[in-house]
Parts: C-alpha cells; structure tokens; sequence
C-alpha cells in the first residue's frame, strides 16, 4: 500500500508559492507538515531540518562576493560597463548575451562552474551591459522591457551553465547517473555519459540563441517614446534610485 | 589544508559584516530585523558544527520567523548618486573592472593550477572545494586591492554589502531552505511515492510513449523538488532502468545522461530552484520574483523535445 500522504507537502508547497506568501514560511510549513506525515516526530523533523540547512551552507558562500561588489558599484562600476558598450560598435543585446552563453558553456565544461554566475558576473557586468545596449539600439526603454533584458541575462547564464557542466567529466550530476546506474549492475564511464551530453549543449546553444536573436528584433520593433514624453529611466543601470518594498513584504 | 571551514569562517564575518551595516543603516525602519537574521546567518557559518542538529534546526525556525512575519526591510538611501556614480566611473575608466575580474580570473587560473600542475600534490586545498576556495582568495584580493586604490571611507565595504544584502533579503538562504526541504522529502518517503505512482501509469509496447513518461517524469519530478538530482535516481529505478535499458534495450549512456538533461529543463521552470530563478530574481532588482522563470520557458520548452528527441533516435534508433 502506497501512502499518498507525504504528496500533502508537495501540494503546500505548490498553493503557498501560487498565493505568494513568504518563500521561506512556505518551505518550513512545507518541511514540517511533510515530516509529520511520514511518521516523523516533531523534534526529529526540527533536527532533520536543521542537519540539511547546516549540511548545505556551502550553498550560500558566494555571498562573501557582495562586499566587493557593492563598493565597485558605488565607484561607478555599472556604469562603466554601460559605457563600455555604448562604444562598441555593432554591439545588440542579443548578440553580447549570444557571446556570453557560449563563454558559460565552455568554462562549464571544463568544470569552472563557478567562475561565472549571478552574483558574480551577471548583476555587475553582463546585465548592467544588456540593458545599456538595449538602449544604444532603441533609445530609452519602457521598464517591463528593461525588466525582460535583465532577467533574459540571468536566465542565460542558467542555460549556459545547465547545459554545458554535464560535459565535464568530474561534474556531480555525472558522477550521480554513473552511481545510480551501477546499483543496477550497469556500469558505465563518465566519459561515456558526458559525451551524450553534447547533443544538448548544442540544442541548447540553438534554442537559446535563437531566442535572443528574437529579441534583438522584437526590441528593434519596440516604438521609442514619443518626442515630449519624458522616457521613465535615462540611465537603467540595474540598482533603481527609487525604494521599493522589500521581497520580503509580498506576503 | 584549506577546505570548506576556512570559507565558513569567512562567511560567517562577512554576514556579521552585513549585521553590522544592517544595524546602521537609519533609513531603513526594520534595521534590526535585518540584523537580526544576517546575525543568525554568522551564526550557523560559525557555529553551525557545534549547535546540533535540534539546535541547527531552531535556528532556522528563528530565520523563518523574521521574515515570516516581515521583519525584514531595505534602506531608501543610495550612497551616492547617480552622477557622483558617473563622474566616479569617467574619473577610473575601465580600470574599474579590473578588480571586478580578479576574482573569476582567480578562480580560473588557481583551479587550473591546483588541478592539474604539480601544486596539486601539495594537497594545499581540499579538491572537493578548489573552485570554492579560490573564489575566497579571489574575493579578499580584490577587497584589498579595491581598498588600496580607490581608499574608500573604511566601512563602506561593510556598508554597501549589506545594501545589496538587504535587496535581496531572505532569497538569500531560500537555496539552503530548500535543500533541507529535499532532505525531509526523502526522508518521508516522498520520491518512493511517486516512483510507484509512475511505474503504475507505463504504457506498455511503446518505446515512444515510455521515452516520453520518463523525460515528463525527470522534468515534474525536478520540478518538485528544485533540482534534477532528487529526481534522477527515482526516474531511473520506475522507468530508466527496469523498462527503457533492461526491457527495451536503450543505450544505458544516452538514458542516463539525457535523462538527467531533460531534468535540467524542469529546473529552468520551477521556483523551488531558488538559488538559479529565484535569487537572481531578487539580485537584478526585478518586480516579479517569477521575471526569470517567465522568460525561461520558452527555452526549456523546445529543449525538452531536443531531449526527448535525442533520447527515443540516439537511445533505440542509433
């Protein structure tokens, strides 16, 4: 007999995230609910909930990054990076995210998966540039196409990375398909597997870059503000002047 | 050698780090609540291994509660404006990025030298954490280097990280809160469940259909639970494994590797993969904290039937 009721968590999860309430409350509820169900007393689910957030600080260390971040952007880093692009000649959105997703993919498969990424690259330098391209194309633009230009950058680092890593044989990914097969007897290389990861790293290269191919020419085809409407942002470098309530108060 | 605990140590001053400024900041109403949670945070990088599980986990119910209960605010005041920022960045020019750069290039140069040239024998560094640790190394040059030639007020480090650590607030330890989540899911039970829910709905004598259950399976399954290793072992035990390799003869290396692709697509569509959509989200300042997700399906969508594709020519027709 299979016991469903474990799925419960899964469900809270799905309804707490649709009606926005805070992400983390949602996830403890989420934790709790589910362990209760599975026959866990309460402090055995607090200590199965607090041995997986200790084992997993690894997670957030890239945060050591912001200090550094933060004081070069207070120096005018965003800045130089829009100015940077601004002078190239030729330079689209489209095309720098083009040039980045195939960076991504090739230092991934070499296993330098952590060279690029959010904090890193994506916040000070490549969406900081997107946008600023953005704007040499097409003149000042609306806020829900600067909103898109950012977030294409993150989602391109996502692809980049995704679905170039699986080439690199030491990758955890591979070495997890290579243990799980082995249990059934089945034993395979990491060679073997990371070869079969090309195909899609191709098909991702494809897809994507097509996608902002698409979006060079959907911003072309963006109407620049009418003459003697003040345009919302001159200068849409990613940190806005403007409070704005923190994540935090979405409940 | 250096391994993980150096960095957590590390971490765990910059988060104090971040309490401090947080405390600071007199424009933002809920300062202390911010403080509060980068305090805890500087609390389990240094003292995480000494609480206990039970304790870790109060911890984490204390986080949860600060921002539970919206404790959690940002300042309104920018340091500097937006033309000191432009004036600034004419006066250092492209040398700006410079040490923006030290810090990948770091992380580059230094795996390449500590993985493959003679220096790895040294065993200096914990394989396991090489990258990791040299992003450290990274960071703190580029601090000091930063410090040297720019000769900023001394805690302004402190100050405009904590800025950008109050903008992105609690999305910072969602990763962290959803790996534990995985955690308790396996725990209960929850991957046995839907592994017997999806061994009982095989179509039988379709290749085709199985190929198309399995690579659904791996993407809603990942789905769930935020990332494709959860759901890997659980798709090949139900479907990979017993039907497509052993029944129908696939390619072991294809089912394997592109099944664990097809996975990647679902992570590219789920808010439960918080630290690539959700994060991000929250670090680019954007107004949806879904503005990543959306722009992403249209490429998991296509990619998912390459996957499937390659999956059914290069598994059973190759």
């Amino acid at each position: 007999m299979i016991d469903y009721w474990p799925l419960l968590g899964i469900a809270l999860v799905v309804v707490g995230f649709a009606l926005r309430f805070n992400p983390l409350l949602v996830v403890a509820v989420a934790a709790i609910v589910t362990g209760l169900l599975g026959h866990m007393p309460f402090l055995k689910v607090l200590a199965t909930l607090g041995h997986g957030f200790n084992e997993n600080r690894y997670v957030s260390i890239i945060w050591i990054i912001l200090p550094v971040i933060g004081l070069l952007e207070r120096y005018g880093l965003q800045e130089r990076a829009r100015t940077l692009i601004a002078g190239i000649r030729g330079a689209t959105t489209g095309r720098l995210l083009i040039v980045y997703l195939a960076f991504r993919q090739i230092l991934s498969a070499l296993g330098l998966t952590s060279v690029a990424g959010h904090a890193q690259t994506v916040r000070p330098l490549v969406a900081p540039m997107a946008v600023a391209a953005a704007e040499k194309q097409h003149g000042a633009l609306d806020e829900e196409t600067v909103e898109q230009v950012k977030a294409m950058s993150a989602a391109t680092d996502n692809v980049g990375l995704f679905f170039g890593e699986d080439i690199f044989l030491a990758i955890a990914s591979i070495l997890l398909i290579q243990g799980s097969l082995a249990s059934f007897g089945i034993e395979l290389t990491p060679f073997q597997l990371s070869v079969w990861a090309i195909p899609t790293a191709i098909c991702a290269f494809l897809i994507h870059g097509t996608r902002l191919l698409l979006l060079d020419r959907r911003l072309a085809t963006v109407p620049r503000r009418r003459p003697g409407s003040r345009p919302k942002r001159t200068s849409g470098a990613v940190a806005p002047p403007a409070p704005r309530p923190s994540p935090g108060d979405k409940a | 050698m250096i391994n993980l605990h150096w960095l957590y140590v590390l971490a765990g001053a910059v988060f104090a780090g971040f309490a401090i400024g947080s405390a600071r900041d007199p424009t933002n109403s809920k300062h202390w609540g911010n403080a509060a949670f980068w305090l805890l945070l500087a609390t389990s990088f240094w003292f995480g291994d000494f609480l206990g599980d039970v304790g870790n986990g109060v911890l984490v119910l204390a986080l949860v509660a600060i921002a539970g209960l919206h404790l959690l605010g940002r300042g309104t005041s920018e340091s500097t404006t937006p033309e000191e920022r432009e004036h600034s960045s004419q006066r250092y020019g492209n040398k700006l990025f410079l040490p923006a750069l030290i810090i990948p290039f770091t992380a580059f140069v230094g795996t390449l030298l500590f993985s493959y040239t003679p220096l790895k024998a040294f065993n200096l560094i914990d394989p396991k954490a090489v990258t990791l640790v040299l992003l450290g190394c990274g960071v703190i040059i580029a601090m000091v280097i930063s410090y040297a030639w720019l000769r900023p007020p001394a805690l302004t480090g402190i100050d405009e990280g904590s800025r950008l650590a109050d903008a992105i607030g609690w999305a910072m330890v969602l990763p962290q809160m959803l790996a534990s989540l995985g955690v308790i899911f396996a725990a209960a039970g929850v991957g046995t469940t839907i592994g017997a829910i999806v061994g009982a709905i095989i179509p039988q004598g379709s290749i085709f259909l199985a190929v198309l259950l399995y690579a659904i399976g791996m993407v809603s399954f990942t789905m769930i639970m935020g990332n494709a290793f959860a759901a890997f072992p659980v798709m090949a035990a139900a479907i990979g494994v017993p039907i497509l390799i052993q029944a129908d003869g696939g390619n072991p290396a294809v089912i394997g590797a592109v099944g664990m692709l097809a996975g990647f697509c679902g992570t590219l569509m789920t808010p439960m993969a918080a630290n690539f959509n959700i994060v991000p989200a929250a670090l680019l300042e954007l107004k949806s904290q879904y503005g990543v997700i959306k722009v992403q399906v249209a490429t998991a969508v296509p990619l998912l039937i390459a996957n499937i594709a390659i999956l059914y020519v290069a598994g059973f027709r190759l």
